[in-house]
């Protein structure tokens, strides 16, 4: 059973991104989208917790990027950046989706 | 008018596109400015996000606000305050943000920063003189 | 709301202003003019484009102190003043040239 875990909020603002990584096992997909792009940047203690959880694969949407500022070179390194459709291929690909609100 | 002018900041602590604190902000200074107060905006926690340079909203279908900061000088808004613990917390520095700058009346015109990164506690300072404070 | 330009109807809101500034067209401005009694010369369209243009840059209508601030700047000191633009716009240069620009009303005019 693999799960694609969603985080739309900013992880410095609400813990949804913090209860996320505690509860995604391995083989499980975390896409970060709207506020929730904001923990993909490099640099911060949030990148820490992502580069240490291990067997997760970690997507962030490029239209929330852009929207915001972050530049691509600004995203921690192994974090794939997605567009609408691999969102929605990611959702069908895995067996559930649980959204971290 | 014969008011004494007072000290107003406007204090912003959220991201510019998930919720509408941030244009709802920039809407009220603007607006604001017509009252003609000491006036300065403090930008910290998720509020450094919203002068980060480069925004692009084409993809997401909202309205990109982030060239109204540079208007700020027009309405005489001329003090942003950001906090260097945040930027720094979020893996920014002050090359990541827009430059903004207004032109100094008092000084033949000269163009100069609107943005002073300030450390936490020298944020708690300023606030500490202030009359009124705006939360958004 | 509605006005009618160029064989197109134009939504606008209950102030008269439009309702999508992507749709503007110079008609539009001239309908607008027409109906405030008012002929639009070549100083009244450097006042509409220079809007556009400001709008274009900041995403905002500027408030007429910043408006005229801004003319003087760009235009001389001799229509950077509001006897000079209150004499084309009789019912306020933000308000009245806002409106025929197709921007929205200024912000931080109330």
């Amino acid at each position: 059973m693999s799960t694609l875990h969603t985080v739309n909020k900013s992880p410095f603002e609400k813990s949804s991104m913090d209860s996320c990584l505690a509860y995604a096992k391995q083989g499980s997909a975390v896409l970060m989208y709207e506020d929730g792009i904001y923990g993909a940047i490099k640099g911060t203690a949030i990148a820490d917790k992502i580069a240490a959880a291990s067997g997760v694969s970690f997507y962030v949407l490029g239209p929330d990027l852009k929207a915001r500022g972050v530049a691509e070179d600004k995203v921690v390194d192994g974090i794939e950046i997605v567009d609408y459709p691999k969102f929605v291929a990611l959702a069908s690909e895995n067996d559930k989706v649980q959204a971290w609100v | 008018m014969s008011e004494q002018i007072k000290k107003f900041m406007y204090i912003n602590r959220r991201a510019p596109y998930g919720t509408i604190y941030a244009w709802e902000s920039l809407e009220v200074v603007l607006i604001g400015a017509a009252f003609d107060q000491d006036v300065s905006l403090a930008f910290l926690d998720d509020g450094v996000f919203q002068l980060v340079k480069g925004q692009d909203t084409a993809e997401v279908d909202m309205k990109n606000f982030s060239p109204t900061y540079q208007a700020l000088g027009d309405y005489d808004v001329t003090k942003l305050f950001v906090e260097k613990e945040s930027l720094e917390e979020r893996g920014l520095t002050l090359d990541d943000l827009m430059p903004l700058t207004y032109e100094d009346e008092d000084d033949d015109w000269a163009e100069k920063d609107s943005i002073k990164v300030v450390s936490r506690a020298e944020l708690a300072d300023i606030m500490e003189e202030q009359d009124v404070m705006f939360s958004f | 709301m509605a006005i009618e330009a160029n064989g197109k109807t134009f939504e606008t809101d209950e102030e008269g202003y439009l309702t999508n500034l992507g749709e503007w067209e110079p008609a539009v401005a001239e309908v607008m003019a027409k109906e405030d009694d008012l002929e639009l010369t070549s100083e009244h369209w450097e006042i509409i484009n220079f809007l556009r243009e400001y709008y274009e840059e900041y995403q905002i209508a500027p408030a007429v102190r910043v408006l005229t601030k801004a003319v003087g700047k760009k235009l001389g000191k001799e229509k950077g003043n509001s006897k000079y633009l209150y004499a084309l716009f009789p019912y306020g240069p933000g308000k009245q040239a806002c409106r025929f620009a197709g921007l929205p009303k200024p912000t931080g005019c109330i």
